[in-house]
């Protein structure tokens, strides 16, 4: 494999907290348009992972380059200009403003923010508006054909379903190279679950080129749509490969299940 | 838009529903303003008291009927139709008491009390930064006004923009402590602020200590406004008309680009900004940018108000900037509804006429505001008029 495949190389990624270790020097590598499964019992460091690699936290030790560019010291606004773009596990979306007002918070790199721009060019500014309502209203219909209608409702009105897919909206409309879902079916029945995931599967085949790396507690889910996964046990990768691999290891069962 | 539902009215035939909602904000101004008139020149406390009354009473009562919401649409569908009604209606306000020194007065506080109002509803309507050191930027506005025309010669209008601009860099430097803070505890902040500021103007003899100094007056083109307005034709103005004539101007001015802030790109941004931090963060918003830049703007309109109330009063003292000031100017904000300018309008008209008309009530004002916001949380929340949802073009067009 050619060194261009590879879009997210981490090596020894650490996070400390004081005397706790949640991040053990990580090493991770996501390909271009891999869907990386991340496994591990609460508490193993996956959402910290997300944390570090996004810039809200920093890192303790160890780097992450990012197509070609090293991240590690970037600043959260700098990772998402950079390409990567993430939903929340506690799904952070701005309720009282609309469908559309929130998935235009996930394209600010491509908003004109100046002044001038936006009080006084209004000819201009209704423009800019119109082409991106309907870049927008094009990504949610290929969501759900229902959201596209209701582009000037409450996020607030909406089901734990709908705002998930609108998160995943959010996190896509700025054409990321590599998507971090942070348990999306959090809070979600198996059957939206499973209707969540078919639609994450025709975002892929719609753009093959983007990364995704996806943390989930379900099983099912991981098994139909990652192409390989990585296990985490307190801060440290105990394992990787494919899905069938993965489970069959018994380290993860161990860390799953106790020693039988 | 759907406009195809047709309503008969007896007198006025077939009205489409995007006609009737103007027949209904029309009627709603022309009401209001009529109103408005009666009440102002209303004397005897119980006649005032009637008034009050049947404001709620008819309020309520057409609410019940939905009525109210056609008003709403009319101000989205029409809006620039209602923006006109509404400054004719204080035009009309203003010809009436045009000899009237106190009502003019009081207008005109009224109306500089929105402009500052609109200050603090980019501050806390669309950042969530809350500043309860409102009357503080207002003073060093004042100051700025008073020190500027008694001992230079800059010209009256562009000390307004001075005041602003003064008060917008006291406001930099306040933003440094500010951004260090999180969530509503700006407040802390600008308290100590509000404290410092007058304990400043107290002890400093050059700004006249506790009794204040005089201030200079507004002049257009060498037309002083502290002269009144005598025509041939026997038509004789308060001087106070000029006053209020320029802060409608401003006022106006000041509205419309508020109101473009939030219907554009920025607006969206300080929005995300006040409602999720660490998202905004992850999309790329830079947290500190748009609070130094949401924060500077609005005392830069607060200082601006400052700056005329100066001029128009004649003559200022720290007394008039006190912490209880920043807290009425807070209470507009909210008893309007946050982010709404609409609702300043309401609240500012109830907090300032209120307890002139009523003087019984003057020594129990701050006991009557404090339990008419509880009152408003309790019950609307968001304030007597509620911010609505983004509308970037108004009137309409896709996103309707």
């Amino acid at each position: 494999m050619s060194a261009s495949d590879v879009l997210l190389s981490c090596e020894g990624v650490t996070r400390r907290f004081g005397g706790l270790v949640a991040l053990d020097h990580l090493d991770l590598e996501v390909k271009r348009g891999d869907i990386l499964g991340f496994l591990g019992p609460n508490g193993s460091g996956k959402t910290t992972f997300f944390n570090v690699l996004t810039g809200i936290y920093d890192f303790s030790d160890g780097q992450a380059h990012f197509a070609g560019e090293n991240i590690s010291k970037h600043s959260a606004q700098a990772v998402y200009r950079a390409g990567i773009a993430r939903t929340f596990q506690r799904s952070r979306m701005c309720l009282s403003l609309s469908l559309f007002d929130n998935i235009m918070v996930g394209n600010h790199k491509h908003l004109n923010l100046g002044l001038g721009f936006n009080l006084f060019r209004r000819g201009a500014f209704a423009r800019d508006l119109e082409q991106r309502y309907e870049q927008a209203r094009d990504l949610v219909r290929a969501f759900s054909p229902n959201l596209a209608d209701r582009m000037s409702e409450a996020v607030g009105g909406f089901p734990m379903l709908d705002r998930r897919r609108i998160e995943i909206c959010r996190a896509l409309i700025s054409q990321p190279k590599l998507l971090l879902l942070d348990e999306p079916s959090a809070g979600m029945t198996h059957e939206e679950t499973h209707q969540l995931m078919g639609d994450i599967l025709s975002v892929r085949e719609h753009t093959p080129e983007l990364s995704i790396i996806i943390i989930e507690h379900e099983m099912s889910v991981m098994e139909r749509i990652t192409d390989h996964c990585a296990v985490l046990n307190f801060g440290k990768k105990i394992c990787e490969g494919t899905y069938q691999d993965v489970v069959n290891n018994p380290q993860v069962r161990e860390a799953y299940l106790g020693i039988e | 838009m759907q406009n195809n539902l047709i309503y008969r009215i007896p007198v006025l035939g077939r009205l489409s529903e995007s006609n009737l909602s103007l027949f209904a904000g029309l009627l709603a101004a022309l009401l209001t303003t009529g109103f408005a008139i009666w009440f102002l020149k209303a004397e005897n406390e119980y006649v005032i008291g009637f008034l009050l009354a049947l404001a709620v009473a008819v309020t309520l009562g057409v609410s019940r009927l939905g009525g109210l919401g056609y008003v709403g649409r009319a101000f989205s569908d029409h809006e620039k139709l209602m923006n006109g009604a509404a400054v004719c209606g204080v035009l009309a306000l203003a010809a009436v008491f045009r000899e009237d020194h106190f009502t003019l007065l009081m207008i005109a506080i009224v109306l500089l009390y929105m402009l500052a109002g609109l200050g603090l509803t980019i501050q806390f309507g669309y950042l969530g930064l809350v500043n309860l050191s409102g009357a503080s930027f207002l003073g060093v506005g004042a100051y700025t006004s008073a020190v500027l025309l008694a001992h230079t010669a800059v010209p009256p209008l562009l000390v307004l923009v001075i005041g602003g601009v003064m008060s917008a860099l006291v406001g930099c430097l306040l933003v440094l402590p500010v951004l260090r803070t999180k969530g509503h505890y700006s407040a802390v902040v600008t308290i100590a602020f509000a404290i410092l500021f007058m304990s400043f103007l107290q002890v400093n003899d050059t700004l006249g200590g506790p009794q204040g100094l005089a201030t200079g007056e507004m002049a257009l083109f060498g037309w002083g406004f502290n002269t009144g307005i005598e025509l041939e034709n026997g038509f004789y103005g308060s001087f106070y008309l000029n006053y209020l004539l320029l802060a409608l101007a401003l006022l106006v001015i000041a509205f419309a680009l508020v109101k473009r802030l939030e219907r554009s790109w920025i607006g969206l941004s300080m929005d995300a900004v006040r409602l999720d931090e660490t998202a905004a963060a992850c999309y790329g918003l830079s947290i500190a940018r748009w609070k130094v830049v949401g924060f500077t703007l609005g005392n830069f309109l607060i200082g601006m108000a400052g700056a005329l109330y100066a001029m128009m009063l004649g003559f200022i003292a720290p007394a008039n900037f006190s912490f209880g000031d920043s807290l009425i100017l807070v209470s507009i904000v909210l008893l309007g509804g946050i982010g709404n300018p609409w609702g300043l309008a309401v609240a500012a008209a109830i907090v300032v006429i209120l307890p002139e008309k009523l003087q019984m009530i003057q020594e129990y004002r701050f006991l009557l505001f404090a339990g008419l916001v509880v009152l408003v949380l309790l019950f609307r929340p968001d304030g007597l008029l509620p911010r609505g949802m983004r509308n970037y073009i108004p009137g309409g067009g896709a996103r309707s």
